[in-house]
């Protein structure tokens, strides 16, 4: 069903009434010069949410606040600043919705627990069955 | 007539369910063990007949007969015939119907088939799945009728959306379908023998066919969407984490630890409550993702014409089929032991840890993609994506490939570590060394995909280890299958890995004429010209392409315009090379009259899905394996007919 | 465990707790209850901006339109003001215009952000429309919307007299949200 829905989707994300006629942001489909500011830009790109789309990053989105957000991201670069500084002056924007990649915060510390968490159960459960299972084993 | 007679014998089956499961019932108490012999012919009439439902459906769509409403909204009469085909299940009722056809013709079968499983234990399962069918017919006959009539007939049908008819995506929701209403299967018989408290290796046997079908859709059905929003959206990406893809994710994920964990059950009657549990949640999986898809309580790039009402609807079945079944695995789990035992260094080790990591990889997507929703309930947005899925969820599954390397390897109940060790040795130097040299050589490419380069190849290796010193063609077909899945899996890991950590992309405004380098590509824009389809028209990029001076390949990027309803969308244009692809994408036009253009090359990065392909294929190998011994079994033991031609080959 | 063919050892000692067979349900509880409740919140698919409670970030737009200056930070200041954030090409923003127009009859002052904008367009819109506003800054790259944590147009902000964002409206101003805006207005006035 999911790709049936996302090809309406695409459909109403492109929709023909009340777009802007500005072009583009000067950075919004152009790459910095520096490969390795390139690069830092595209990695953080990815990891921040489309505000006006509806579960898309930045960096795969044609909407023109994305646009405007990756004229942003890159500009900022260029300009010497550290991704994760762009990434926490979004943050005091708009939230933790706006980063893909949540914050270690009290609401979200469940999230980072739970492997942990995991993890410790699934050594609980192993070890329980395999000191049983020694013993059969010498018995065997 | 076809639609009343289509009605009729859908009510009939849905009447013969009820039987099914009154009769099962009753047969299952002391005094009541010969309505028993009623389950199995009931469950065979009632596949045949909602099979002629479906079947009638089907017609109708074919012949699109405009006096039925769900063919009107639906269909138009100058659609192609794949289209009249897919429109049966490209709709909420048709999808519907399908997913009970699929789950009585199912249950039929089983009522045919299955012979070694204890009786009254298949009565429970065959009367399980008839009350699972319930609901669904329930859902059909009395909230989504297929079959009903317009006062007047349609002078036309509505129309498909012209997206829609794309043949991959056309078979694409029927796919994942097939896949998740194959686990209702697993799940019955978890249930049934729950019931009966008999999990043993007759149940694990019984369940594994239908799991392993189930899985093989799921893994298509993942597969081929991955690829389809690769080349849809336009973007070079191939997974979001998003909500709808991790909802298809999740019962793959369940049916995978499922499959695995049956081997051991059937083989050496071991993990027994972990098995039956593990058939309960790969299908809880499916009904979950299907809420989440349908309605859209969740964000989703993918959401669209959800339908929270028919979401409540599915909840209640969710509440019903799942809660009933965990307070029946509460009740009865802690009657089922565990059963055999064994030592630390055995195949069963190796298949437990594997199903407790593919369990954690489960836990995570869970609880990830539900968090944003937990966090709002107490007023505070988050997004959950890739930066968290990606390392968290290698947590587990890279400890997972390295077991799934030398597990295959190892004996069944206790084997000697020291046995394998060259086996084991030569891939685990070969991913040494081929991670030493990327930290030498590459020393850009982030964690995650370093591992992945060296994991894939060592894992391919050993995962064909199996193989050593056997005479290939006597090897067992379900082994064949298990060395071709777990090389598969090796291949996707790969490509993801090299697609991650090696990808070019140029943006770039040009003027018809001019030349960008792209990786070892060199593309030039040769013109745009418009060009009409059927229902859209597109301004059409010609561009010239060629690989390290190689002769030019033309491909052709759209941006295409609909009419009716209007929007756009971008056609990319891929060349496929044995060591990756090509993306080409037209933008928009600037307003210097240059165009925008995306390219993106991106190495190995197709063997993504042909490991995909190969799971899926490993999965059919198995299949067929089990299936020809199960019918050479049958023959052996006379219950067929012509055994002697059988046992000639 | 009736099957005879059953060869799994009997140890009394290691019973499972029972409780851990609950687990599940457990979980599915939680899920379930979490799931209603996602069904019958109301729907709410507006990102709010987190910057409220906080001072306007410093900023200097060029005029948006050739009858009213543009507009920098240096204004918020004396008086609560409303900050209007719209375009000419949103339909929302035409249908609240009589709404702000009703606002500045009142007396409120209102500044406008023209967002991807382009002069002629603002005017006609303007003229369309009316213009409620003393100043219009132009804000082609969303520098300023992206700075203050708006998500859209329409959305109008309630800065108080030292410059600090006060409330923010998300959406068009309909006719019946006046009265909370002006009171929001008189709340960041005191």
């Amino acid at each position: 069903m999911r790709y049936l829905m996302l090809a309406l989707a695409l459909l109403l994300a492109t929709p023909v009434v009340a777009q802007d006629m500005l072009p583009p942001a000067p950075y919004a489909y152009k790459q910095l010069p520096d490969p390795a500011q390139e690069a830092k830009a595209q990695a953080l790109m990815e990891t921040l949410r489309c505000l006006k789309c509806q579960s898309q990053a930045i960096s795969d989105s044609d909407a023109p606040m994305a646009g405007d957000m990756r004229h942003q991201v890159r500009t900022r670069i260029a300009a010497g600043e550290d991704p994760e500084a762009i990434r926490q002056w979004l943050i005091e924007r708009y939230g933790d919705y706006v980063s893909y990649a949540p914050q270690v915060k009290p609401i979200t510390w469940p999230l980072f627990a739970a492997p942990l968490l995991f993890l410790a159960l699934a050594a609980l459960l192993l070890r329980k069955r395999f000191r049983r299972s020694t013993n059969s084993g010498d018995r065997a | 007539m076809i639609a009343e007679i289509g009605l009729a014998v859908l009510w009939m089956a849905a009447a013969l369910a009820a039987l099914q499961l009154i009769a099962g019932i009753i047969a299952l108490r002391p005094k009541g063990a010969q309505l028993g012999t009623l389950v199995r012919p009931v469950a065979v009439m009632q596949g045949v007949l909602v099979a002629l439902a479906f079947a009638a459906l089907v017609t109708l769509f074919l012949t699109t007969d405009l006096s039925v409403k769900l063919v009107a909204d639906n269909s138009h009469s100058a659609k192609p015939f794949i289209f009249k085909l897919a429109g049966t299940w490209g709709n909420h009722e048709g999808s519907m119907l399908m997913w009970v056809t699929i789950m009585a013709v199912a249950g039929g079968i089983v009522a045919l088939v299955e012979k070694r499983l204890r009786e009254d234990t298949l009565i429970a399962t065959l009367a399980g799945q008839a009350f699972v069918s319930l609901g669904f017919y329930a859902f059909l006959l009395l909230a989504s009728n297929p079959f009903e009539r317009l006062p007047e007939p349609a002078p036309e049908g509505a129309g498909l959306n012209p997206l829609l008819q794309d043949v991959g995506l056309a078979f694409h929701p029927p796919t994942l379908y097939v896949g998740y209403v194959g686990l209702s299967i697993a799940f019955s018989f978890a249930v049934g023998a729950l019931v009966t408290r008999d999990v043993g290796p007759a149940f694990a046997r019984a369940m594994r066919p239908w799991v392993l079908g189930a899985w093989i859709f799921l893994t298509l059905g993942i597969t081929a969407g991955s690829y389809w929003a690769y080349y849809t959206l336009g973007w070079g990406g191939w997974w979001f984490w998003d909500p709808v893809e991790n909802a298809s994710l999740m019962p793959w994920l369940a049916a995978t630890a499922l499959l695995h964990s049956c081997s051991v059950l059937a083989s050496r009657n071991a993990l027994r409550a972990w098995t039956v549990m593990l058939g309960v949640v790969a299908f809880s999986m499916s009904m979950v993702g299907t809420f989440l898809v349908r309605s859209g309580i969740l964000t989703s790039v993918h959401a669209f014409a959800v339908d929270p009402e028919r979401g409540s609807f599915i909840l209640a079945l969710l509440a019903i089929y799942i809660g009933g079944a965990l307070t029946l695995f509460g009740l009865r789990a802690s009657t089922v032991t565990e059963g055999a035992r064994f030592s630390f260094v055995s195949r069963e080790a190796a298949l437990v840890f594997n199903n407790v990591m593919l369990c954690g990889i489960l836990g995570i997507v869970l609880l990830g993609t539900l968090y944003p929703l937990l966090t709002e309930a107490m007023g505070v947005k988050v997004s959950v994506g890739p930066p968290y899925f990606n390392p968290v969820s290698a947590i587990f599954a890279i400890p997972m490939m390295l077991v799934m390397a030398v597990g295959p390897l190892l004996r069944w109940r206790q084997d000697k570590a020291g046995r394998i060790t060259w086996p084991v040795a030569i891939p685990a130097l070969i991913s040494a060394a081929v991670l030493l040299g990327i930290v030498l050589l590459a020393p850009r490419v982030s964690l995650l995909s370093a591992l992945g380069l060296a994991i894939a190849p060592g894992l391919a290796l050993a995962s064909m280890m199996p193989l050593r010193g056997r005479k290939l063609r006597r090897t067992p077909l379900a082994t064949w299958g298990m060395v071709v899945a777990h090389v598969g899996i090796a291949v996707a890991l790969f490509g993801m890995a090299s697609e991650s950590a090696f990808s070019t992309e140029k943006l770039a405004a040009m003027n018809p004429g001019d030349s960008q380098q792209v990786g070892p590509w060199r593309v030039t824009l040769q013109g745009i010209a418009p060009v009409a389809g059927q229902n859209w028209t597109a301004l059409d990029a010609t561009v010239a392409a060629s690989y390290d001076g190689g002769e030019p390949t033309m491909l052709h990027p759209q941006a295409r315009t609909f009419a009716n309803p209007p929007g756009n969308r971008t056609e990319s244009a891929l060349k496929t090379r044995w060591n990756g692809q090509l993306y080409t994408v037209l933008g928009e036009e600037g307003e210097d009259g240059r165009w925008q253009m995306r390219f993106w090359w991106k190495p190995f990065v197709p063997m993504i899905w042909y490991g995909g392909a190969l799971i899926a294929l490993g999965g059919l190998l198995a299949l067929l394996g089990r299936v020809s011994s199960e019918v050479r079994r049958l023959v052996a033991t006379g219950k067929i007919a012509y055994r002697r031609e059988r046992q000639g080959r | 465990m009736s099957d005879p063919r059953d060869p799994a050892p009997k140890n009394p000692g290691t019973k499972k707790p029972g409780l851990a067979m609950w687990l599940p349900l457990g979980l599915f509880a939680a899920f379930f209850v979490l799931v209603i409740w996602g069904l019958v919140r109301p729907a709410n698919r507006e990102v709010e901006s987190a910057f409220i409670g906080k001072p306007l970030p410093a900023f200097d737009l060029p005029p948006a339109s050739d009858d009213r200056p543009g507009l920098n930070t240096t204004v918020f200041s004396g008086k609560p003001r409303l900050l209007n954030v719209f375009a000419s090409w949103c339909v929302p923003c035409a249908v609240e215009s009589p709404q702000l127009a009703a606002l500045a009859q009142q007396g409120v002052e209102i500044d406008g952000v023209a967002i991807r904008d382009r002069k002629d367009d603002v005017a006609r819109f303007l003229a369309q429309n009316g213009n409620p506003f003393a100043r219009i800054g132009k804000d082609d790259l969303s520098k300023v919307q992206l700075a203050i944590g708006s998500s859209g147009v329409p959305e109008t902000f309630v800065i108080d007299g030292k410059g600090v964002i006060r409330y923010q409206h998300i959406g068009d101003i309909r006719p019946e949200d006046v009265p909370l805006i002006l009171r929001k207005l008189a709340e960041a006035g005191s």
